[in-house]
């Protein structure tokens, strides 16, 4: 952990059990994580089903509040942000989103300009700017009039994402962007990321399945199982044959790939 | 093959035509509002009798005698300005609903609100009582406490533990509590008499001929109370129609926004249910068709929706009034026919 990445984003010590109705104690999905990201560093969270990368994001974000420990911003601590000022500061792409209503894609990336706007505050030009800005940089400012639930997941995902970028902020917490996309949406999502992280210097946190994504995208990487950190340091030093047979119990051949440019992960078999 | 150039234009006329959102509720609000207007003013003139204006709106004849300015003014306009409140509060209570629930299914009714409102008034009608409170009568009062009593079993089974209510137990309960209610209304009817089950029936129908302005005074501080809290829920009910962690990730804070959204749309349902009965289908109605012409914003969807589920219950109220004069047809009957069919229109077209 470099001097900077313990004053930024920061799990200390968290822990998070979901609430079950009419019981006390709850089902325990992360116990006494402590993780600190730098500032426009690119994160991944990596596990099998159930570790808690889900879980661990959304208190990041601050849509969770911590059973025990707390998660600070710049020092501050985030359950003690209202929810607009935290929204300000950070934005969350869920895995997949379904509108229960037919919104166009125009509106949903309006929606990220929420936290700026007062609640009975119209969006104004300087708002419909934004957004612009958003659908242009995400590729997809010829789908703005299109309903949301007529895009392709790809379409779909990207619209998003400029939703979260309308709210314009300096930290994006992504749980498994890519999973539901073909691998030529996969690679777009990906592409954009990093850009978006590279130039706009926003900071990522990201969840994901895809091993091979999070080496040629992060650059540093946590390993989360049974809700407990094992692991968390730079890609090249984290990801390992070791670590993916102790995360998923598979033997895994893993190699620089010199045309990719980054590590790859082919897993051979089931460990054991 | 267009150049770069044109591209650009085609994309950025692409993205003015759609109007600022400003423009495009004021539009909306005024258009609506009109309609609204122009059925309050129309609707009172219209009947089974016809009335001379003229005479109507003669100081020199005394109110005593003057039989248009009775009929004007004691019989028909109380009535349509019951249709307008109660046609607004349902529709617009149908649409926070819907949000909240997040399901276009939805109606005022749908959590048990009605059914509960129902069982206080059957109560009333049948065993009797005479206890006024407030301005409200007997029955209106009952009714209102009926609904209170059905808004806060829902709101302490879905109250779950994480703060933010589960809308699968709120719909479960609301289901349930409606089938439970409704058990209760046939048992208390079946110790009833005869008159007093028709008296009760009747009630179940929706009536809008609520005999003079004093029970409208006594249910529009409520429906009020409840329009100044909608004003404020629009922009996080569109989040959480989108989805109730990324509305929280965008700055909402849902669970007081569910708790607030929940009070004012019992709060508006329950007036209107104690003024004129359970009228159903307004509330599934009135929001489908604005969402048709408006789109789904909730910020132009519930302005326009309170607007013209009062245009279309005076309407269908008039209908009601005039349809087979000299017999009235009860206003839920006439909403019922009219809108079942439409409903089911748009559940094909939209399939």
């Amino acid at each position: 952990m470099t001097p900077e990445s313990s004053t930024y984003l920061v799990a200390h010590e968290v822990s998070y059990a979901y609430p079950r109705r009419g019981r006390s104690g709850g089902l325990a999905a992360l116990s006494g994580v402590s993780l600190g990201v730098a500032r426009g560093s690119f994160t991944g969270l990596l596990g099998p089903n159930g570790c808690g990368k889900t879980t661990l994001l959304k208190l990041m974000a601050g849509v969770l509040r911590p059973s025990n420990g707390t998660v600070t911003f710049q020092g501050r601590v985030l359950a003690d942000m209202p929810r607009r000022a935290a929204a300000r500061h950070m934005a969350v792409v869920p895995q997949d989103t379904h509108p229960a209503f037919d919104y166009t894609a125009l509106e949903i990336v309006l929606m990220g300009r929420h936290p700026h706007l007062r609640p009975t505050q119209l969006e104004g030009p300087g708002d419909l700017a934004i957004a612009r800005e958003s659908l242009e940089s995400t590729g997809t400012l010829h789908l703005a009039h299109r309903p949301f639930t007529s895009l392709s997941g790809g379409e779909r995902q990207r619209v998003v994402i400029a939703s979260a970028l309308a709210q314009q902020p300096e930290v994006l917490l992504l749980d498994e962007p890519t999973a539901s996309l073909d691998l030529g949406y996969q690679l777009e999502v990906a592409s954009l990321l990093r850009r978006l992280s590279r130039e706009h210097d926003v900071t990522m946190v990201m969840a994901t399945h895809d091993l091979n994504l999070a080496a040629s995208m992060c650059d540093a990487l946590a390993l989360l199982r049974d809700g407990r950190l094992l692991r968390h340091g730079l890609t090249a030093d984290v990801l390992t044959a070791g670590s993916v047979r102790e995360l998923y119990d598979v033997e895994a051949d893993v190699h620089f790939h010199q045309a990719a440019g980054h590590l790859t992960v082919t897993p051979v078999r089931r460990a054991g | 093959m267009m150049t770069d150039g044109t591209i650009q234009t085609a994309i950025s006329a692409s993205l003015t035509p759609l109007r600022p959102i400003r423009t495009r509720l004021a539009l909306t609000v005024a258009g609506f509002g009109a309609l609204t207007l122009l059925t309050c003013v129309v609707a009172p003139l219209i009947g089974s009798s016809s009335i001379n204006l003229r005479r109507a709106f003669d100081s020199s004849i005394p109110f005593a005698g003057n039989v248009d300015a009775q009929i004007l003014f004691i019989a028909r306009l109380p009535r349509v300005l019951a249709g307008a409140l109660v046609g607004a509060a349902l529709a617009s209570s149908g649409v926070v609903f819907q949000a909240l629930l997040r399901n276009p299914l939805a109606t005022p009714f749908t959590l048990g609100v009605s059914a509960g409102a129902s069982l206080g008034a059957m109560l009333v009608i049948i065993l009797g009582g005479t206890l006024a409170v407030g301005p409200w009568s007997p029955v209106p009062a009952a009714s209102l406490a009926g609904a209170g009593l059905a808004a806060a079993i829902v709101y302490a089974l879905a109250n779950g533990p994480r703060r933010v209510m589960s809308t699968t137990v709120l719909l479960l309960a609301g289901v349930t509590l409606n089938a439970f209610f409704s058990a209760l209304i046939v048992f208390v009817q079946y110790l009833a008499n005869f008159a007093e089950v028709a008296r009760a029936a009747r009630w179940l129908m929706g009536d809008l001929d609520v005999g003079g302005f004093d029970p409208i005074l006594a249910a529009l501080p409520l429906v009020i109370v409840a329009a100044l809290i909608f004003v404020r829920l629009p922009a996080a009910l569109n989040l959480m129609g989108v989805d109730p962690d990324s509305a929280s990730s965008r700055g909402v804070n849902v669970a007081s926004t569910q708790r607030w959204a929940f009070f004012s749309a019992s709060l508006a349902t329950s007036a209107a249910v104690a003024l004129a009965g359970p009228i159903g289908f307004i509330g599934i109605v009135v929001p489908h068709l604005v969402r048709l012409l408006v789109g789904v914003d909730h910020r132009i969807v519930l302005p326009a929706s309170a607007l013209f589920g009062a245009t279309f219950l005076v309407a269908c109220d008039l209908l009601a009034r005039t349809l087979l004069a000299p017999v009235e047809i009860p206003v839920g009957v006439v909403t019922a026919i009219i809108g079942g069919p439409f409903f089911l229109w748009l559940l094909v077209r939209e399939g």
